[in-house]
């Protein structure tokens, strides 16, 4: 997509997301697109690591806990401003990634896979164990939602606007990256390694650098989500979300901008959908995780027959 | 400390070794033919498991129940391997890496739809109270894992160097093409690795379940700790990942029994993170993983 034709397709994707509160009155469906957008920045920073760095992540969901708890513990236990918590949330998210890939990304990249996948069940160990800090598996409560001077982001109408404002200006922020120089150096690794680093690409280096900015991107979503939702357990930040957003990018698209947020609405819409579906198929069983078998069976189809994704799909229509 | 404090760490160590170790051989030897990291090798771990509570459970002999659900989850990776990972030869390390995982939550999720969340129990493959060695309490069942896992061991290595079998599948390990070039048939070994895999898995499953009782989520952790072996052993070659599992089966009960069980989980993904480091740093007289070119 050219830089005209994006900010073309941004203009109007904000239009839509301003109207949207005024023709929709389902707050059911309100909460849902709030949702979506909220998993589409958590997906962004996922598809940033598989689209560029070439690795797939399976702890992303720790950034996403890592913004949300930051963010939470400080603005309801330390009585931080919602707004400074959330900006030293997506720098915890952007640190942590980077200590965590700076020795795996520096060896095989095979590595990252199950590195990051151990530092997921890690971070979600520490959520459930240091219950002095995180409330433990009873969670933390209290998290104000951010407010503008008296202007409160406390309903679902606002919350929206909010969450897709942040999702919009994240798409056009790495957007301009993927079209600068360093987006450059980044396909040059993508499409071969020794060759980059021949023509003296810091492929390691880039690499970590991408892994932060998606850590960080994650975590903005996370602390946004503590702020919505105002109360955070560790249930949601386990390895079922890890994979959750993986199925969002590889149904998505990897190698596009949109794709993330349109895996995430097809993601959102799926797990709402077999909710309604599947006790009515398995009434012996709760129907907590059934969800999990079909993620699978789809990340297999998608890899085999269309591993563009749904943006390759459109795209080949358009 | 209290020697024989000590000498229970290691025991338990050195059983749950035998375990990681036996996962890691699944490991290395996909990775060696095929170049993938098998993310559903933990996944052959639950279905062994599985197999034998639901086996165990329909009245057959404990035997029996192993050889079949041995022989069953071989079949499970050679047909994954033929219907999915083989369309994707020519793919991106990426894309079957992400194929492997979708593969590990469909065999996860099919094994909630057929047995549920509940632990399944397995009996001991023999009664009687634990027996003592060298001052720590063993349960017989750890015993049975180690002389499994030492038959299968022997079994392997008896398969590398005397067969022809073996002999192909170390000459695709070394140089896929070469061997092509010399006859062999390079997609046919890469099934009997996965088929190969999935034994050595469900191996691992049938033996532990006793000890841990078998449920649908347990492959997960126990595939993640097998790699974590193979890995220290350089993921290409079997008896350093063997290696691998026992160091790493020590160090995680020394650690959980000195510094914290809460964490113990975490100390693979430390163990893992420390040797990378070390040989970034170049202090690793071995080499872990091939550096990227």
């Amino acid at each position: 997509m050219t830089a005209r034709a994006r900010g073309g397709a941004l203009a109007a994707a904000a239009a839509v997301v301003a109207a949207l509160p005024w023709a929709v009155e389902s707050r059911y469906v309100l909460g849902m697109l709030v949702f979506i957008a909220l998993n589409g920045l958590a997906a962004i920073g996922l598809s940033l690591v598989m689209g560029f760095a070439g690795q797939v992540s399976l702890g992303q969901a720790a950034f996403f806990a890592v913004g949300a708890y930051v963010s939470g513990v400080l603005t309801a236990s330390c009585g931080w401003n919602g707004w400074a918590a959330m900006v030293v949330a997506v720098a915890a998210g952007a640190l942590v990634a980077f200590v965590v890939g700076l020795p795996i990304f520096r060896l095989s990249g095979l590595l990252l896979a199950m590195g990051t996948l151990a530092f997921g069940i890690i971070v979600y160990y520490v959520l459930v164990n240091w219950a002095s800090v995180t409330g433990g598996p009873s969670g933390l409560a209290g998290i104000p939602p951010l407010a503008l001077g008296g202007f409160r982001f406390d309903t679902d109408a606002r919350m929206l606007a909010l969450a897709w404002g942040a999702l919009l200006v994240v798409i056009a922020f790495t957007g301009n990256v993927v079209d600068s120089r360093i987006g450059r150096a980044l396909r040059a690794i993508h499409g071969s390694e020794a060759a980059a680093a021949a023509v003296g690409i810091d492929t390691a280096r880039l690499k970590v650098g991408v892994f932060a900015l998606a850590g960080a991107i994650t975590a903005l979503g996370g602390a946004l989500y503590a702020h919505y939702v105002t109360f955070i357990n560790p249930s949601p930040f386990g390895f079922a979300y890890s994979v959750e957003l993986l199925v969002m990018v590889v149904l998505g698209g990897v190698a596009s901008i949109w794709g993330p947020v349109l895996g995430a609405a097809a993601v959102v819409l799926l797990v709402e959908g077999l909710r309604a579906a599947l006790p009515l198929l398995t009434a012996a069983h709760g129907a907590a995780e059934y969800e999990i078998a079909v993620f699978g069976v789809l990340l297999m189809a998608f890899m085999i027959f269309l591993p563009s994704g749904l943006a390759g799909l459109a795209r080949r229509a358009a | 400390m209290a020697a024989e404090q000590l000498a229970q760490y290691l025991a338990s160590g050195v059983v749950v070794g035998g375990i990681y170790a036996l996962i890691g051989l699944g490991f290395v030897i996909v990775f060696g033919v095929t170049r993938i990291v098998n993310f559903a090798q933990g996944e052959f771990v639950m279905l062994g498991a599985l197999g034998m509570a639901a086996l165990g459970s329909q009245g057959m002999m404990p035997l029996a129940a192993f050889a079949v659900s041995v022989l069953g989850v071989a079949a499970v990776g050679a047909v994954l391997y033929r219907l999915a990972v083989h369309p994707l030869r020519h793919a991106p390390a990426l894309a079957v890496l992400i194929l492997t995982i979708g593969a590990s939550i469909a065999i996860r999720g099919a094994a909630l739809i057929v047995w549920g969340t509940d632990p399944l129990a397995v009996p001991a493959f023999s009664a009687g109270p634990p027996i003592v060695v060298a001052g720590a309490v063993v349960v017989r069942q750890g015993l049975w894992v180690l002389a499994v896992a030492a038959a299968a061991f022997v079994a392997l290595w008896w398969f590398f160097t005397r067969t022809y079998a073996g002999a192909a599948v170390q000459a695709c390990a070394l140089n896929p093409r070469g061997a092509r070039l010399m006859g062999i048939r390079v997609e046919r070994v890469a099934l009997l690795a996965w088929a190969l895999a999935g034994a050595l898995g469900a191996t691992a499953g049938a033996v532990i379940a006793p000890i841990t009782y078998a449920t649908y989520d347990m492959g997960l952790i126990l595939g993640l700790k097998g790699f974590v072996a193979a890995v220290l052993g350089g993921l290409v070659s079997p008896p350093a990942a063997i290696a691998g599992g026992f160091v790493l089966g020590v160090v995680e009960s020394l650690a959980a029994g000195l510094v914290s069980s809460a964490y113990k989980d975490a100390v693979a993904f430390v163990v893992l993170v420390v040797v990378c480091l070390a040989q970034v740093l170049g202090a690793l007289p071995w080499r872990v993983v091939a550096e990227e070119t």
